[in-house]
């Protein structure tokens, strides 16, 4: 499974995601500049955390016109997966490959902390290989995490079962339904604000972040099986 | 062909169904300053632009779009500009 991490000027947590999927999981990685404009080669497209653009404007707001991100769209409409993750689930809603938007922290701090998270579905490829309902602890670091959507989104991404992880017990940024990552409708494209990608090593700590990675490897291998 | 130039004046405010903790902050602010009568305060952003166009129509079809796609998040935020003229410029020279 070929993944591609996505470098805008100012991301920063690029190099992080490669060393999981290159180092960790021994899959074949590649950076990708946000000029590129050719990514066919690529089965995953990762939108890594970081200050894209210096965060001007709105986070995400001007490297959703990057030209990389144009054939990111194409990649997604070809039902190929997209990885967003803290500042790439901002770029996803801004490009409107998510719905929503995310907002300023309720108390207007910038978060930087380990936080317990619900896996509310586990038929995904993202989720598979964690348990029903299993509490997980991922590390977060932004300042603009408070998920915000109108009603009707809201509820439609309820129904469609849409959120995939969810925080647990307190709510650290006022995310409307204490959502913390979300899907696109088939499930193929995710946002999320927690970084997965810094609780894969267990030098770090952690391990729960690599599940996510697993279980897409995992659909990668029973996608060969079926063909 | 004869184009003007414009002045954009561009308010970005936040949808009144959204919450503004940073405005509330100020709110605070300004109470502890004495000001204990404010009743609201909410944050937004101002831009200005200077573009060439062929008319005001037409201009402001243009700012439309950079503020529906850009400028502004519709999903949190409402915008709403001002079209100033600042002068005619004759030829294709913009």
């Amino acid at each position: 499974m070929k993944f591609g991490v996505v470098v805008f000027p100012g991301s920063n947590c690029d190099r992080d995601v490669a060393y999981v999927t290159r180092d960790l999981l021994q899959q074949p990685t590649r950076m990708v500049w946000h000029e590129e404009t050719d990514i066919a080669d690529l089965d995953v497209v990762v939108i890594p955390g970081g200050f894209s653009y210096g965060d001007y404007l709105r986070c995400g707001a001007i490297a959703q016109f990057s030209p990389v991100m144009q054939r990111v769209v194409e990649h997604a409409k070809q039902g190929k997966f997209v990885l967003g993750i803290c500042n790439g689930f901002q770029v996803l809603t801004e490009v409107g490959l998510l719905p929503g938007a995310l907002m300023r922290n309720r108390d207007l701090h910038f978060i930087c902390d380990r936080v317990p998270i619900k896996v509310e579905r586990t038929d995904l490829p993202w989720t598979q290989a964690y348990s029903a309902e299993q509490l997980i602890t991922l590390p977060i670091a932004h300042g603009e995490g408070c998920y915000h959507a109108d009603a009707d989104t809201l509820a439609a991404l309820e129904d469609n079962g849409q959120v995939l992880f969810r925080y647990q017990g307190d709510n650290p940024n006022g995310s409307l339904n204490n959502i913390a990552g979300i899907c696109d409708r088939p499930g193929k494209i995710l946002g999320m604000m927690p970084h997965p990608e810094r609780a894969s090593d267990p030098m770090l700590g952690s391990t729960d972040g690599i599940k996510l990675f697993q279980g897409l490897l995992t659909a990668a291998v029973e996608q060969m099986a079926a063909v | 062909m004869v184009k003007r130039i414009y002045q954009a004046r561009i308010y970005v405010t936040l949808r009144p169904s959204v919450l503004d903790p940073a405005g509330t902050a100020v709110q605070s602010g300004l109470e502890h300053m004495g000001f204990g009568n404010v009743e609201q305060v909410r944050i937004g952003k101002y831009i200005e632009l200077t573009l060439s166009a062929e008319d005001e129509k037409a201009a402001t079809a243009q700012l439309d779009q950079m503020c529906d796609q850009l400028l502004a998040n519709p999903v949190i935020e409402n915008y709403r500009f001002e079209l100033v003229e600042e002068a005619t410029k004759i030829g294709a020279s913009v």
